[in-house]
């Protein structure tokens, strides 16, 4: 009975049979993205209207220092260009996490968790399939910002790939954690409210760290330890050609603690199984 | 055939990364009594140098071989050997110079004097002042026709572009411009004179051999006031076909089409950007951010700044030519 095989572990499938499964999760997430347009269009929207009507009455913000990694004054747009991509990925990996909550609800996580895979490999596959989506969305985004005149060297765009998977999966691994602990749909909402928002705000997406010390010394250290920060400065840096370590190790480190997290929350002798036979166990 | 084309173009483009030739540029420092060197392979100060007090117009003497800087308060030239990068020698002229300029065999400096309503005119041979032309008040701007036979003085209180003849050394006709002339640029085939108003927040483009204004230049940034763009260095490229123009506390170089004389874009630079300079090969522009300290460099072909690097005090002017 396949049944008595879900949730346990099971050793012996080849390599190719472990990227089969990738390539079904990653394939399903893509397919239902590309169906979804107004998703997608809105998913462009979001950034576009901070960098279109946001940044052009904060034009005037910058322009009196020289942060790394760029070399020369910048306009305010293209100072938040790298925090609108982060933007990006943290909207996708909420949203996978509503994707989550609403398979769960609707009954199609079972058709998921029945697979004889282990359940961390699903989960991470399907990780890995909410940052391909974000992705294809950032680079939609920098394509239409390069006609806005942000352009980064040539080579950015290739060096920003590692940094973007990264800061992707974090994102993603953080939704994955938060949506085991929602039950409902409507619930996410709070999620908006207590985690996106802050999230967003108390980092260095819109404005510089220095500007923000300058203003309240505790809002700089709020912002320091929010790994939001990191990913939107591993992005920056990524985008022209350098790496900022102390981001780099503060995403690596949190994209593996959130991903551990979110695979002890669904693991079903502890996270679900303990809320209810939704998702759970057939 | 893919390969071939992919090898062809790695080793192309490592060829573009690769600096093509070693420039030297010289900043002068009004407000710390420095020339700043910069080393343009690597865009870094390499060398300060002590010169006298407030140092503004500099430029490389014809022959590279000297530096002539103009210390406003100590009413003199003076000279920087560019093999010792020391003050070497001085230069007599009127009471506090800022701009000169010199004739095409660089053997006649002309040098405005501020606060004299003169103009100065040494020998650089000999070394010593052979003769003053009384000029409009406030002379800045300094430029010679490309023949060599029209000096341009323009003078800041007076709001005038004067005209004078190098062969009788008398002013031949005055050109009324906007509000306090800062600066003076021929293009390179002696078709136009361009000459930047400061207050005026236009640049004037004069015909240099009807001595008439044919077109006048303004500039708007979405966001800044009128009164906050305020044109002063103009360089235009040897082809004649784009012009740069450092618009002050606007802290934005204007690219104009120098054909058309339509501004085609805004690069955002320092604080209180001044004056400029190309490198020989015209493939960078380098610009003093007054008030950020700082100069930027402008990549000329993408049109874009690619880099700011710290110098002294109150940047000024700026000369570049081959290292030594």
């Amino acid at each position: 009975m396949s049944v008595t095989t879900v949730g346990q572990p099971r050793s012996g499938f080849s390599f190719a049979q472990y990227l089969t499964c990738l390539n079904g999760i990653v394939w399903r997430e893509a397919l239902r993205f590309l169906h979804q347009r107004e998703r997608f269009v809105s998913a462009l929207v979001r950034p576009l209207v901070w960098l279109f009507i946001f940044a052009v009455g904060f034009r005037q913000v910058l322009g009196v220092s020289i942060i790394p990694p760029y070399e020369t004054y910048i306009l305010y747009e293209v100072y938040i260009a790298p925090g609108l991509m982060a933007m990006i990925q943290l909207f996708n990996g909420m949203q996978s996490s509503l994707s989550m909550v609403y398979d769960r609800e609707m009954g199609n996580m079972r058709t998921l968790l029945v697979s004889p895979f282990p359940r961390w490999y699903l989960l991470f596959a399907k990780l890995v399939a909410g940052t391909a989506v974000s992705l294809l969305q950032v680079y939609a985004f920098l394509l239409i910002a390069w006609f806005w005149d942000i352009a980064p060297p040539p080579l950015g765009y290739l060096t920003v790939l590692p940094a973007l998977v990264l800061s992707g999966l974090m994102l993603g691994a953080l939704g994955m954690l938060i949506s085991s602990g929602i039950k409902q749909l409507e619930n996410f909402a709070g999620v908006m409210n207590f985690v996106i928002f802050p999230m967003f705000f108390a980092s260095s997406a819109l404005y510089p760290l220095w500007r923000v010390q300058e203003g309240s010394p505790l809002l700089y250290y709020v912002c320091l330890f929010n790994p939001f920060t990191h990913a939107v400065e591993l992005i920056r840096f990524a985008l022209y050609g350098q790496i900022n370590l102390t981001s780099l190790a503060v995403v690596g480190a949190c994209t593996l603690a959130f991903m551990v997290g979110a695979i002890y929350a669904y693991d079903p002798s502890r996270g679900l199984a303990r809320r209810g036979p939704a998702g759970g166990e057939t | 055939m893919w390969r071939g084309s992919l090898v062809c173009g790695l080793i192309g483009w490592i060829a573009a990364a690769a600096p093509a030739c070693a420039f030297i540029a010289y900043v002068s420092n009004e407000k710390s009594n420095t020339v700043s060197v910069i080393d343009t392979d690597k865009w870094v100060v390499t060398k300060t140098i002590k010169v006298g007090q407030r140092p503004r117009g500099i430029e490389f003497s014809r022959d590279g071989k000297t530096v002539l800087v103009a210390v406003g308060d100590d009413d003199k030239i003076e000279v920087i050997d560019v093999a010792s990068q020391q003050v070497v020698d001085s230069l007599p002229s009127g009471p506090d110079p800022e701009l000169f300029t010199q004739d095409a065999a660089g053997k006649i400096l002309y040098v405005a004097n501020e606060n004299d309503n003169t103009v100065t005119i040494i020998d650089l041979e000999k070394r010593v002042r052979v003769g003053d032309i009384q000029v409009g008040v406030e002379p800045e701007g300094m430029a010679i026709s490309p023949d060599g036979k029209i000096l341009i003085n323009t003078s800041e209180t007076t709001n005038m572009a004067h005209f004078i003849d190098t062969a009788t050394r008398e002013i031949v006709a005055n050109v009324l411009v906007d509000a306090r002339p800062r600066f003076a640029e021929f293009k390179r085939d002696s078709s136009e004179l361009w000459v930047s108003s400061e207050i005026g927040g236009t640049v004037s483009v004069i015909d240099p051999a009807k001595r008439v204004i044919k077109d006048k230049i303004s500039f708007t940034i979405p966001g800044l006031r009128r009164e906050a763009i305020q044109p002063v260095g103009i360089s235009i490229t040897g082809d004649g076909k784009t012009a740069f123009i450092a618009l002050g506390p606007a802290n934005r170089v204007a690219v104009v089409d120098a054909a058309s004389h339509a501004v085609t874009k805004y690069l955002l630079v320092g604080q209180r950007v001044w004056h400029m300079a190309f490198t020989p090969d015209e493939k960078y522009l380098l610009v003093t951010n007054g008030v950020s300290n700082d100069v930027s460099v402008i990549d000329v072909a993408a049109q874009k700044v690619i880099k700011t690097i710290q110098v002294g005090e109150l940047p000024w002017g700026i000369t570049i030519a081959r290292q030594p």
